[in-house]
């Protein structure tokens, strides 16, 4: 599978998938106004990648913001790898936040409250 | 007699104005504005916990605006740009306000303050679970709107929503609405 990478915009993130590594990142800011454009290629990717996942797949979200029409983009893709857990494939989920970022950690929670994979929350200092 | 939203706005642009506009509301729109009022924060020095969450529900009030707009007919195209709309961001009282305005077709009215109605009785959690509920059940719409905008702004305000509806003329209303920041 190739590999996708892009490059972060003022309101996309930077965007890092591999399947020979088994990494999922995003970055920064996901504020687009019709986020589903920006994501369907990740998700469709995820569903290629959920045929022949690695043993492990190591994901690291770490946004600055992301509005209401990415939350449910972002949904998407972790519903993606709920399944590849389902499938008896490690996954690991990174939401890291920042220090005093409290809604940035409860959108995190929310999301694991939502998708059957354990959630590592991690800070990052200023 | 209807509406006067010239009045309206200058009523708004008292106090300490960060930003206002009145115009067409387009994506290029957006951008500038989130880009000014992000650097003005960060002039001001204003608490990073704070700035984020202004920024955060301001675009969440832009791209609300943005995707709810209903435009006036044809004759009024001289008065009023299309997808015409109306920003100010200021500081008063020690806390950040963020005013939007919009035309909405009388139609339109109830199904939107039933909304904001039942927004304001919720507490916290139950905002929530409101939000986790629509996040998990319901699709994106056309507009590319989830539903999850106000109830997201009130979520991160922790304010109710302040909101009203003025005769603009027989088909139209403009609804204005307000939501704070506490500093």
């Amino acid at each position: 599978m190739e590999p996708i990478s892009i490059e972060g915009t003022a309101k996309t993130p930077s965007v890092q998938f591999n399947s020979k590594e088994g990494i999922i990142e995003i970055k920064g800011r996901s504020i687009p106004e019709n986020s589903v454009e920006f994501y369907k290629p990740l998700v469709d990717w995820l569903e290629l990648y959920k045929a022949s996942p690695l043993d492990k797949t190591k994901v690291n979200i770490q946004l600055e913001y992301f509005n209401t029409s990415s939350s449910k983009c972002i949904l998407d893709v972790f519903k993606k790898l709920e399944t590849i857990h389902k499938g008896k494939n490690d996954v690991e989920i990174n939401w890291y936040y920042e220090e005093d970022d409290e809604d940035m950690l409860e959108a995190g929670e929310d999301y694991e409250s939502i998708i059957r994979v354990p959630f590592k929350m991690i800070e990052i200092a200023d | 007699m209807s509406f006067n939203i010239q009045d309206y706005y200058s009523e708004l642009n008292e106090g300490e104005v960060l930003l206002a506009y009145k115009g067409s509301i387009s994506s290029e729109l957006i951008n500038n504005v989130l880009d000014t009022v992000e650097s003005k924060l960060q002039d001001f020095n204003v608490h990073s916990k704070v700035r984020k969450k202004v920024y955060n529900v301001l675009v969440e009030s832009l791209q609300n605006l943005y995707h709810h707009i209903d435009d006036l007919p044809k004759n009024y195209e001289k008065d009023f740009d299309e997808r015409f709309g109306i920003l100010v961001v200021s500081k008063e009282a020690g806390r950040y306000k963020i005013s939007t305005g919009n035309f909405i077709k009388n139609s339109h009215i109830t199904k939107l303050e039933e909304k904001i109605k039942k927004i304001n009785t919720l507490s916290k959690d139950e905002l929530k679970e409101m939000y986790k509920y629509i996040l998990n059940h319901q699709k994106l719409s056309d507009k590319g709107g989830g539903g999850l905008g106000l109830v997201d702004i009130a979520r991160k305000t922790g304010h109710k929503l302040d909101y009203r509806f003025r005769a603009f003329n027989e088909e139209y209303n403009f609804f204005i609405l307000s939501v704070y920041i506490s500093d």
